[in-house]
């Protein structure tokens, strides 16, 4: 199969050949268990011990406020579930957004059956909450903010230490899942009052199946996986070590080449969102026109529909997505563009394209002229573009 | 995901486009579900169906159903086009991922609301045939955006 352009980077990312080097010794000759004795389990634990503080470095704080998890699920999960169960005694609302990302709604709805209240805050037309929406939500048995960093489907990035900042004011934790974020932006989890943090090493060309939770130092949180010690003691199992490493390596790679990566993706994506808008009619940008994600275009095409677009693009050796790909089971439309305030038919018509630093203007120029003659084929075969040529709606 | 059948209706849609003066027209489904197809019938004095055209907004499953299902009516009588299920549909395309069970559904009812359309403009009853449920405009008025 003829290599793909892959324009599907918010799904998940190829390892660099870095990572995989780094990490392949930690399957192989290096398979110490980190909570041995000896000295083949000491290399892993020294090897884990780098990483952690590489992560730790990238945000700003102390190697000993990074707990390492199975991935950004996980650690979304730990979070809510046992800042919930902690901190039960003050109260039992948690303050959350209508686009985070399934693991952190479902969550909340999990904990809605238990007795706890959500609110789930709207987001304007460009995907950001209203931070004195946020504030008024407040109330004195709050116990957690959890709001995204930035958004999977539509890049929007929020207003993350103002949201920080409210919540120290209040009293509030506040929790973010930084899944698409963490190694596209820069973050400081002091200056910005986050006091958990979740993210995920296969978003950030780094393996899958390795995540981490960052937990400020002093907060109560239980352990979310019983048994062991590892983990200060806080998420039992023998560590991913290959993972860890191969996470931590990642880390170091992003945080190194984030100005200069992220400028020419940057560039490279405003091309794309610049031709699609002025070549292809009735199409529109969503999330935020200037505070998004560097890699992120996210497209509304009038009058088609997402899952043939994206198999026409497939066709064509291009990779992209409609919606989330963990909402492709469904027959929904994205919560997400329903929050920002699409219709039904406009929304099935999404498009997102992300970027990575592989992506060439060659293939964003080749993925703009097959896009425009296949959401022209759909066009002529759509009875909602026959009516509205026909009679205007 | 899909079966070959699937992929080269919906790669290689048979009948795509409109009848002018057709003889009759059934727009079944709604935006708002992501599916809508429209089917153009053209049916002569002796009752069979010379020709047929479907134009549909949604998934490549869509899109291959209405294909097949127009390839299916195609040439045969008004009584044998009734006897053509969603069933029949989904076997000539080897099958569907249970999750688009729903689209055959709506090629068989496109069928019949092209069908409806011409009973109602010539006035007469076709055996089996009911009023369609699904019928687009009876959703845009039930629904405001």
């Amino acid at each position: 199969m003829k290599k793909p352009i892959y324009l599907d980077n918010a799904a998940t990312t190829a390892a660099r050949p870095e990572v995989i080097e780094a990490m392949l010794p930690y399957f192989g000759e290096l398979y110490g268990n980190p909570s041995t004795v000896y000295s083949l389990g000491a290399s892993s634990k020294q090897a884990e011990e780098n990483a952690r503080g590489i992560i730790a470095g990238t945000l700003g704080t102390d190697p000993k406020n990074i707990y390492f998890t199975a991935g950004g699920s996980e650690s979304d999960n730990w979070a809510i579930k046992a800042t919930a169960e902690a901190y039960a005694t003050k109260g039992k609302h948690i303050i959350t957004s209508k686009i985070e990302h399934h693991a952190v709604l479902h969550t909340c709805e999990y904990l809605e059956k238990q007795g706890y209240e959500v609110t789930y805050l709207d987001v304007d037309e460009n995907g950001t909450i209203r931070l004195e929406e946020l504030e008024a939500a407040i109330r004195p048995d709050t116990v957690l903010i959890t709001i995204m960093y930035a958004n999977n489907e539509i890049g929007t990035i929020q207003p993350v230490a103002e949201i920080g900042r409210i919540a120290k004011a209040h009293g509030v934790l506040f929790h973010t899942d930084a899944v698409q974020a963490y190694g596209q932006v820069p973050i400081d989890v002091d200056a910005q009052n986050i006091d958990m943090l979740s993210a995920s090493g296969h978003k950030l060309n780094g393996p899958k199946g390795i995540g981490f939770l960052y937990i400020r130092k002093g907060l109560k949180l239980r352990s979310f996986i019983h048994g062991g010690a590892q983990e200060r003691k806080r998420r039992a199992g023998t560590e991913n070590v290959p993972g860890i490493v191969g996470m931590g390596k990642a880390a170091e790679i992003a945080a190194k080449t984030m100005q200069e990566r992220t400028d020419t993706e940057r560039a490279l994506r405003d091309h794309l969102i610049g031709r699609v808008l002025a070549e292809i009619p009735y199409a529109r940008l969503n999330g935020h026109p200037q505070n998004r994600l560097p890699n992120n275009a996210n497209f509304c095409f009038r009058f088609i529909e997402g899952e043939s677009l994206l198999m026409l693009l497939d066709m064509a050796g291009i990779c992209g997505s409609s919606g989330s790909a963990c909402t492709s089971g469904s027959l929904d439309p994205s919560h997400v563009l329903l929050a920002i305030g699409l219709p039904h038919e406009i929304a099935h018509g999404s498009l997102r394209l992300t970027l990575s630093h592989e992506t060439t203007k060659e293939e964003i120029d080749y993925t703009v002229d097959q896009l425009k003659m296949i959401v022209e084929k759909l066009r002529s075969m759509s009875p909602l573009y026959e009516d509205f040529v026909k009679h205007g709606k | 995901m899909y079966s070959e059948k699937v992929m080269d209706h919906f790669m290689n849609p048979r009948n795509v486009g409109e009848i002018e003066n057709a003889s009759g027209v059934g727009t079944v489904g709604n935006a708002k579900c992501g599916d809508i197809m429209r089917i153009f019938l053209d049916i002569d004095e002796e009752g069979i169906i010379r020709d047929v055209k479907f134009k549909t907004f949604g998934c490549g499953a869509a899109v291959a159903t209405s294909s097949m299902a127009t390839e299916l009516v195609k040439g045969k009588s008004i009584q044998e086009a009734m006897q053509i299920t969603n069933k029949a549909v989904m076997d000539a395309l080897d099958g569907l991922p249970s999750v688009k069970v729903h689209c055959s559904l709506l090629a068989e009812e496109a069928i019949h609301a092209a069908l409806w359309d011409y009973a109602t403009k010539n006035g007469i009853v076709i055996e089996g045939l009911e009023q369609p449920k699904s019928d687009i405009s009876e959703h845009e008025e039930d629904e405001e955006y």
